[in-house]
Formats: C-alpha cells, sequence, structure tokens
C-alpha cells in the first residue's frame, strides 16, 4: 500500500516536472483543460454529428415558420394559431394546433392556403409559397402539438404496385371516396355551393396527405383504420385509372350520364337537324334555259 | 292528270286567283354538260371514298392493339376510335354521295299529286259483310253453342298464362323490412377488408363504412358463413357508417345520451328516401348528403332531416364495445331501415 502511494506520487511529480520544463508553469493546467474539453466537445460532434445539426436547424426552421406565418396565416389562424372565432359561434380560420404538418404540406402546398378570399371552399391554385417555405410551415405548426408528418414516399409511392393493390384500392376507393368524388375521380357537388374536386392530376403525395388529415370537409381516413398499404392501393387505383386510355371515345368529363344524355340530344340530334334543314336550303338555280 | 287542266279548270270558282307552280328553273347540272360530268364525278369520288375508309376500317381492326397493353391515340384506345371514326367517314361518304346524287343529278321536275277520298266503295263494304254473315254461317257458331261456349271458355283460360306469373312478384316479405341482421354484441368492423373498430384509433372527423362482422366470418370448413345473394340481402340493409366528431357538438336525444362512444356515433347507409347508399358526410358540419336527390341529414343531431324530399331521419345502430374494446351494435335497428312502405304506415 505504502509502496503503491510512493510509486505515484513519483510518478504524478515526474510527468508535472515533464511538463513544466520549458513552459511556463501557471498556464499548464488551464491549457490542459481547456485542450480536454475541445477533444470531447469535437469527438461529440464526430459521433453524432446530424442530430446536432438537425436540432439546430429545426429551431431555425420553426423560427423561419413562424416568420411566415405571423405574415401570412395569422390574420385568420391567430397568432399562436388558436384559430379565430366570428361573432355568431363560426370559425374565421380554424385552430392549427396539433393538425400536424401533413396538413400543412397539402393545403399550402396545393395552394389551398393562403385562402385568396374568404368563402365557401379553399380553392386549389398555384403555391403561394416554396418548397422550403412551406417545409418551415409545417415544421411550426408540427411544433404546436403532436399531429400525422408528412408522409414518406415510401408511404405513397405506388409505382411499384400489381394488379392486386390495383383491384383492392379500387373496392376501398368505390366503398370510401365515390360517394363524394365521383366513380372515375371527377369529383362532385356538396352542399351550398361547396364540391368534392377532382382526383386527376393530384400527386400521389397531396392524396395520400388527404386521407390523413381530412382537408376542410373531407372525412379522416387515419392510418389505424385505413393502412398506409390500404391508401396506396386506392392511390394505384387512381394513378391505373387516370393512365388507362378512353376506350369509349371522348369522356366528356366523366361525369356520368347527365352529360352525356345532354350532349347527345344538343350537340349530336341538334346537329344532325341543323345539316338536314341546311341541304333542304340550299339549292343552286341556273338562269339559262334548257338547251333543245 | 296534268297540272294546266287542272288548274284552268277551277279558275273560276276559286275567289283569289290559284296563283299555280311557279316557273321552273332548271340547275346548272341540267343546263352545263361540263357541270353535269363533274357532278357524276363527284358522287363517284364520295362512293369510292366510302369504299377506302372501309378498307382503312378493316385494316385497323387488324393493326390496332387491344387488351392488357392496348394501343393509344391522343389519350383514347386506338382501335376504338379508329374503328369508329372510319366506319363513321365510310357512312357519311355513301350519305353526302347520295344527296348529291338526288339533288344534282336525278329528276328535277315539281310533281304534284291530289287528295283521294279515304274510306272504301259501298261496293267493297257490302262485299266484306256479305263474307262475314257467309263465314258465320258456314261455321255454324250460331247454331252450335256447345262448341262456342267452350272456346270462349278456352280463350278466357288463356288470360291466365299472364296472371299465374305475377306470383313472381311475392310472397310478400312479412316483418323482413322490419328487421336485419345487427343484433346485441356483433362487431362493427370496416367494409371491404372487414378490420374491428377501436374508438381511439379514430380521429375527430373521421368516416368509416361499416358492415356487421358476421359477413366476414367463416365457418369451420373456411366457408363464408353468408354468400351470395343472402349476402347482398343482406348488405342491402346493414351497410353502415360510423363517424366520429367532437362529443360536445352530439345533440342526442334522451333515448339517445348512450348510444355513442367518445363521439364515434353509427349511422344506416341506406337514404330513407328511395334507398340510396349515402356516405357523403361533411365533417364539419356533420351533414350526411345523398347523391341521388339532395337530402341531407344532420348526425350531430339525430340524423333528423334538414333538406331534400326524405321524409324520416336516418336510422341510427346504438354502440358499445366488448371486452377486448372494439365497437359493437347493443341491439338491431330500432326503427327499419331505407325507404318508407305502406305497412309502416
Amino acid at each position: 500500500m505504502r509502496l503503491t502511494q510512493k510509486l505515484s506520487r513519483r510518478l504524478a511529480h515526474r510527468i508535472s516536472g515533464r511538463l513544466s520544463t520549458g513552459r511556463r508553469g501557471r498556464f499548464a493546467a488551464p491549457l490542459v483543460l481547456l485542450l480536454g474539453l475541445l477533444v470531447t466537445g469535437a469527438t461529440y460532434y464526430a459521433v453524432d454529428p446530424a442530430g446536432a445539426q438537425t436540432r439546430a436547424a429545426d429551431e431555425d426552421t420553426v423560427a423561419k415558420g413562424r416568420a411566415i406565418f405571423l405574415v401570412g396565416c395569422a390574420s385568420c389562424h391567430g397568432k399562436n394559431a388558436e384559430g379565430i372565432n366570428t361573432k355568431n359561434g363560426g370559425q374565421y380560420g380554424p385552430s392549427l394546433i396539433g393538425v400536424g404538418a401533413a396538413a400543412v404540406d397539402f393545403q399550402v402546398g396545393t395552394g389551398r392556403m393562403p385562402m385568396a378570399q374568404p368563402g365557401t371552399q379553399a380553392l386549389r391554385k398555384p403555391p403561394v409559397y416554396d418548397a422550403a417555405e412551406i417545409e418551415a410551415l409545417a415544421a411550426y405548426v408540427a411544433s404546436l402539438g403532436p399531429g400525422p408528418d408528412v408522409p414518406a414516399a415510401s408511404q405513397y409511392d405506388a409505382s411499384d404496385a400489381d394488379n392486386e393493390d390495383v383491384v383492392r384500392g379500387g373496392e376501398f376507393f368505390r366503398t370510401n371516396c365515390t360517394a363524394c368524388h365521383n366513380f372515375a375521380g371527377s369529383g362532385g357537388a356538396l352542399p351550398r355551393g361547396r364540391f368534392a374536386p377532382k382526383l386527376t392530376g393530384v400527386s400521389e403525395k397531396n392524396i395520400y396527405e388527404a386521407m390523413l388529415t381530412g382537408p376542410q370537409q373531407m372525412p379522416v381516413f387515419s392510418d389505424e383504420m385505413m393502412t398506409p398499404q390500404d391508401k396506396r392501393q386506392v392511390i394505384a387505383y387512381l394513378k391505373k385509372n387516370e393512365a388507362t386510355p378512353d376506350y369509349g371515345g371522348f369522356t366528356l368529363g366523366s361525369l356520368g350520364p347527365v352529360t352525356e344524355g345532354l350532349f347527345a340530344w344538343l350537340v349530336g340530334i341538334g346537329g344532325l337537324v341543323g345539316a338536314a334543314v341546311w341541304i333542304a336550303a340550299n339549292s343552286t338555280r341556273s338562269r339559262k334555259k334548257t338547251q333543245g | 292528270m296534268s297540272v294546266e287542266k287542272h288548274h284552268s279548270a277551277n279558275h273560276e270558282t276559286e275567289p283569289v286567283a290559284d296563283p299555280g307552280l311557279p316557273e321552273h328553273e332548271p340547275r346548272p347540272t341540267d343546263v352545263d354538260e361540263h357541270a353535269e360530268k363533274r357532278a357524276e364525278r363527284q358522287v363517284a369520288m364520295l362512293f369510292g371514298l366510302s369504299t377506302v375508309f372501309t378498307l382503312l376500317f378493316c385494316v385497323s381492326y387488324f393493326v390496332f392493339k387491344v387488351g392488357d397493353e392496348p394501343s393509344v391515340i391522343a389519350g383514347l384506345g386506338a382501335s376504338n376510335a379508329a374503328l369508329g371514326a372510319f366506319l363513321g367517314l365510310a357512312l357519311l361518304c355513301i350519305g353526302i354521295g347520295i344527296i348529291q346524287w338526288a339533288r344534282k343529278l336525278m329528276g328535277d321536275h315539281e310533281i304534284m299529286e291530289f287528295r283521294h277520298p279515304g274510306g272504301s266503295s259501298q261496293e267493297d263494304r257490302e262485299d266484306t259483310v256479305r263474307i262475314l254473315a257467309l263465314g258465320a254461317e258456314e261455321s255454324g257458331i250460331a247454331r252450335r253453342p256447345l262448341i262456342r261456349n267452350s272456346l270462349f271458355g278456352a280463350m278466357g283460360a288463356l288470360g291466365l298464362v299472364a296472371i299465374i306469373p305475377l306470383r313472381d312478384l311475392g310472397p310478400l316479405p312479412g316483418d323482413k323490412l322490419f328487421h336485419t341482421i345487427w343484433k346485441k354484441g356483433m362487431r362493427v368492423v370496416q367494409d371491404v377488408d372487414g378490420t374491428p373498430i377501436r374508438p381511439a384509433d379514430m380521429e375527430i372527423g373521421q368516416l368509416i363504412n361499416g358492415e356487421p362482422e358476421i359477413f366476414y366470418e367463416e365457418d369451420a370448413d373456411g366457408e363464408p358463413l353468408i354468400e351470395g345473394a343472402e349476402l347482398q340481402k343482406q348488405k342491402a340493409k346493414a351497410a353502415v357508417i360510423i363517424v366520429k366528431m367532437q362529443p360536445d357538438d352530439i345533440k342526442a336525444s334522451k333515448d339517445r345520451e348512450n348510444w355513442g362512444v367518445n363521439g364515434v356515433l353509427c349511422f344506416s347507409k341506406i337514404c330513407t328516401h328511395v334507398g340510396c347508399p349515402i356516405s357523403l358526410w361533411e365533417q364539419q358540419t356533420h351533414h350526411l348528403l345523398c347523391p341521388c336527390h339532395q337530402s341531407t341529414f344532420d348526425l350531430a343531431d339525430n340524423g333528423r332531416v334538414i333538406f331534400g324530399p326524405a321524409a324520416r331521419a336516418v336510422p341510427q345502430l346504438p354502440l358499445a364495445v366488448d371486452d377486448e374494446g372494439y365497437l359493437v351494435a347493443t341491439r338491431d335497428f330500432t326503427e327499419p331501415v331505407g325507404p318508407s312502405f305502406w305497412e309502416r304506415g
């Protein structure tokens, strides 16, 4: 015991003696301390760089999103996204706490938000914000409360769907979606001037987000009940439907028998009657007399 | 009968003089030989074109592919589009050709015909009566009442042929319209895949198209318990929609206060007007719209009719959760689902 103590004391004395040789003794200790701290910090940074960067970036993004929100959204949704009620109990702009990043990505990404003017329904238009700004807004709204996240490409990408997926997606679509969106996804009318938009030309991601978040009057189809696989199959069906050529000729909007009947009776029959009248009304006559 | 003769005969009796027909004006093809030849060529060319289009129809039948990888022209199925277009053009060319032929080359003189009395001559009428009387006399229908009456009987009996198949309209439905397959403890599952539903898995504003679990159950041999026509019949009555809304928004009537689970309510999917399936639910207004005739029901207010031709509220199915936490019905619907019928009063 005594031996070890003696040895270690001697060793410590020796090291400090070495360090001291050729240096100013009073700076040595702080320098060693500083070096140690730097090495530790650098090592941690090297081991977990992503986390550190994301956290720093996240805070930046949320702050940037909040700045955009205060300018573009707060007048209807409230300065803290708490929503603004109208005098008679309606909603001027609903609360966005807990709607999640997916809802923001859908509403702003399809141009529905910010609305051009208050009305019965927010219409699809070219997006006002670019991708980075939408991401910042989504990050800010997601930071307010837990809600559905923006889906990953693996969830909605239906490019590798096979026939089985398409058939099953069709069953889901006809059961859950056609009541409003029409059998061909061409959209349809709702009460009081609202309408269900057509689904052709909508990106796979936006279709997924719409099912997930239930924008405006659309009901929610949560991932627990309609699983990501079910949703991907619905998307596969819609995309297949969109890619299928129109075997029956011009679709006239795929709106059903009313447009087709109207076209056949007005343009078809009307055209025939017009042609018959025109044939009978036009006749060339000559002033010359028959010879002989 | 010539036009001229008739004209002069009536001349004195008419208060306003009959101006007669206007003077005949010849067509260019009548007076110009070149025009006539040209018209002839035109007509022949149209008929020839029609033949070409018919051949193109035949070619496109073999050239364009149908099936899994169809040929496409401008977003249309190439085969159907080409077949239709060429057949249409072939018929159109024949049509235009015939019209050109008739209007430019066929005879072009005005014709007048006078109306004749419509009835038969007295002689013909008497003749017919005589033949009928002769038939009655020779067949002896008046003298042989046995034959006559048995013939009438046979003819009358033939009427049964038309009446008997009306039995197919029956039998009367009895109390089938008053009940559905729902019963106490039967799980409510998602349509298409039969997933049972936990109230906690539903978001506010969620809509699920539901069916009774028995449609997805199998017996010991793996055969479905209900299938075929029976399944369709039961489905037509038992289909439901399950919606979740803010519990504060629900204005349940006194007897329905415990019919929901944490804001989850279940209603019949069959419209009470003429029975269309309705799942067109607006999550913010809680209104359910029938796309057929715009009947609108307020699901937050016991399914009350707020617009449209429906006369009755959409029936509600009382819900509870079972031991495993899944939604179940606590009983069958309390009233018949679907459109009104006589026996219901």
